[in-house]
């Protein structure tokens, strides 16, 4: 589904992603950690297509269509999704309007009517109750006065309503007390399905006791230091980021 | 007639109205205030100074129609679709002959059987005079005097035609003065003048102009719009503008002077200004409210949106005079390109207005990096009883809003047009419904081209 291949990109001159290799089939979950300033951010912006990043050299292919010959938008109508680390507020506009119109633009995408308001509020409820949600965000405005966790979790059923192929989550965790966290995780873990994959970037393991990934990945200094199972995860946890820097302590 | 302006000229246009003696006076004695009178320079706007003897100040209006729509720009054909107007009412707008499916005397005169039954008087101004010449008298200039201001003066002096209505006592207005209006929309002179009296008890509902693209080949327009609200009574005052504003170098704009100013003259009146002003080269408009009346409660909801060379002054006065005097300002003004945007408001509280209160917000947004917003308010409160409240924020629409919404599948200036509706979203939701959506539209059609 996703396949990066000696991705080297930056902002504002500088070089952050230093070579990345990354494929990711469907049905899969993988996770990203690493320490901070390792480029994890870097590069769910950099697939994302936002416009302060340069690639400087490199291939991703999404389904087979070269992505970053994509703008952002596109990119989000082939089924690409990511949650903000950050999201951003939107004045004035309720959270089931945007979610309206960004629906039917990728349904307009992909030769699907669009639905008028009456039937988005149906499939609205239907996905809610898919992942045993109130229906309490959905008449607020864009994260406008939402707490921090509040706007975790907007992040959530946005990818809930809008069934991207590969959902990018950006530290879904960070900010999160355990209640929410576990709330998150149920969420994405209902959501799995065999045609979609998820990509977790996150500093922590804690999440991912809840989401367990098929594959971790230890982003180092731009790259990636080593791969494995889910267990890496524990171990990292266990030994902390000193374990990628020296190699001789991996598997031991 | 030649162009240029003297006593001549005036006698000539009141005579072409067989209009009585006591308002070519009336007329008359505006002119020689106006001479009398300089071009303010206040207001954050430059323009090449106005030669006025250069204007021609009567035209017979022109019949000249078009075949079909094929024969209308085609730039003004697409914001029509992206404005969602129905085909029909494309036509009249164009001034393209109309079918027999949609006859709009015929229209018009269901209209106005139907205010005759609640006796609504509305109607061309001219009319009025000629019809109602009583009411005409007793209100006229009786809310903007002839010799208030420059443009108003002017205006006085050599109005063209306008509307005139009058709600008579506890009459709630059947519909909105707004549908006739749009159908007879093409008729709008450059020196409109637009008296609206609600009489004791009464409502009604008026919107002047509409969202589509209006050109003119007149440059300068003063208008005139004067509201009596008397016990009781509310008036609603909507506004959509969108004049030619001028190529993306700024030439050939339209200049809107326009004076417009409400008294809430009776106890408990209530009046309330909303506008949407998109177009123009340059705006200098000031809708304000007088609150004489006790309880009476002045309102102003106002997105101004500016974009290319476009310049911007606009904002409100509310005058406190009586009792317990409320009013509401709330302002949006959204600068992109290289335009200018300034929010300009009095609130004054007099001696006498014991327990007045204001409650006023300023927003500006600003999109790219050389446009400019200035909020300019200045509060004159005299009687200590008076509470007032001021908001003011300025905000950037950020590379970061628009990538999240390109993100969820939104093309960037769906992005903009989004994120300046949700911006808008207080004063929008006083519009009347009808025009709510076009409003919307008409924003994203703006600042089309806005984002690089």
């Amino acid at each position: 589904m996703l396949e990066i291949k000696g991705l080297h990109a930056g902002i504002d001159g500088k070089e952050i992603l230093k070579g990345i290799d990354l494929t990711i089939n469907a049905g899969e979950i993988h996770a990203i950690m690493g320490p901070n300033g390792s480029g994890k951010s870097t590069l769910s912006q950099v697939l994302a297509g936002h416009p302060s990043y340069e690639v400087i050299s490199g291939e991703v292919a999404f389904e087979g269509t070269d992505l970053l010959e994509l703008e952002p938008e596109d990119r989000a109508c082939k089924g690409l999704f990511l949650a903000f680390q950050y999201p951003v507020e939107i004045r004035g506009i309720t959270n089931a309007y945007f979610l309206r119109h960004a629906l039917n633009a990728r349904r307009t995408c992909e030769g699907l009517e669009e639905l008028d308001p009456i039937d988005f509020m149906d499939l609205m409820e239907e996905k809610l109750k898919a992942i045993n949600w109130d229906d309490s965000f959905v008449n607020r405005p864009v994260n406008e006065g939402f707490s921090g966790g509040e706007k975790k979790r907007n992040e959530i059923l946005q990818l809930a309503v809008l069934e991207p192929k590969l959902a990018v989550l950006d530290e879904p965790d960070s900010g999160l007390d355990i209640d929410a966290l576990k709330i998150v995780a149920d969420a994405v873990n209902q959501l799995r399905r065999p045609d979609s994959a998820t990509l977790i970037i996150t500093h922590y393991q804690r999440l991912l006791n809840y989401i367990v990934p098929d594959r971790v990945h230890v982003l180092v200094n731009g790259k990636i230091a080593t791969s494995g199972g889910s267990e890496l995860a524990k171990e990292l946890e266990s030994k902390g980021y000193d374990l990628v820097k020296d190699p001789a302590l991996v598997n031991q | 007639m030649p162009a240029g302006l003297d006593e001549d000229v005036i006698r000539l246009i009141s005579s072409k109205k067989d209009e009585p003696e006591w308002l070519l006076n009336w007329r008359l004695k505006a002119y020689r205030n106006w001479l009398k009178m300089k071009e303010p320079t206040w207001a954050r706007v430059q323009y090449e100074p106005i030669d006025y003897q250069a204007i021609h100040y009567y035209a017979a209006p022109k019949q000249q129609k078009l075949e079909s729509l094929d024969e209308v720009d085609p730039k003004v054909l697409e914001a029509f679709q992206k404005l969602g107007i129905p085909l029909e009412e494309q036509k009249l707008l164009a001034g393209v002959a109309v079918d027999a499916v949609f006859d709009s005397v015929s229209v018009a005169t269901t209209f106005k059987e139907t205010l005759a039954q609640h006796g609504v008087i509305f109607l061309p101004f001219s009319e009025a005079v000629r019809e109602h010449p009583d009411l005409v008298r007793k209100y006229l200039g009786s809310v903007v005097p002839p010799g208030d201001n420059f443009h108003a003066a002017l205006n006085s002096a050599v109005f063209s035609d306008g509307s005139f209505v009058y709600v008579p006592k506890g009459v709630r207005c059947p519909m909105e003065l707004s549908t006739y209006f749009r159908i007879n929309a093409a008729s709008t002179g450059q020196f409109e003048r637009t008296l609206i009296v609600a009489d004791e008890g009464s409502y009604v509902s008026y919107l002047e102009g509409c969202s589509a693209p209006m050109r003119d080949e007149n440059q300068l327009h003063a208008a005139v719009v004067e509201l009596v609200a008397l016990e009781n009574a509310t008036i609603k005052y909507s506004t959509v503008q969108n004049w030619y504003p001028g190529d993306e170098d700024g030439k050939g704009g339209i200049y809107n002077f326009v004076t417009k100013r409400g008294d809430c003259r009776g106890d408990n009146s209530k009046i309330s200004w909303t506008q949407v002003e998109t177009g123009s080269a340059i705006t200098w408009k000031y809708p304000s409210c007088l609150l004489k009346g006790n309880n009476s409660v002045g309102e102003f909801y106002s997105v101004a949106v500016t974009n290319n060379h476009q310049q911007a002054d606009t904002g409100t006065k509310m005058v406190h005079i009586g009792k317990n005097t409320r009013s509401t300002i709330v302002s949006k003004g959204i600068s992109a390109g290289k335009s200018q945007n300034t929010y300009r408001g009095l609130v004054k509280i007099m001696k006498g207005a014991e327990g007045a209160r204001n409650y006023s917000q300023c927003d500006s947004m600003l999109i790219g990096d050389q446009c400019g917003a200035h909020t300019v308010p200045y509060i004159d409160v005299r009687n200590s009883s008076a509470i007032m409240e001021h908001e003011a924020t300025t905000s950037k629409i950020g590379e970061d809003q628009i990538f999240y919404c390109q993100q969820r599948g939104l093309s960037a200036e769906d992005a903009v047009s989004m994120i300046v509706n949700g911006f808008c979203k207080e004063v929008f939701k006083e519009l009347p419904m009808e025009f709510a959506v076009e409003a919307h539209n008409l924003l994203g059609l703006t600042l089309e081209g806005s984002v690089g």
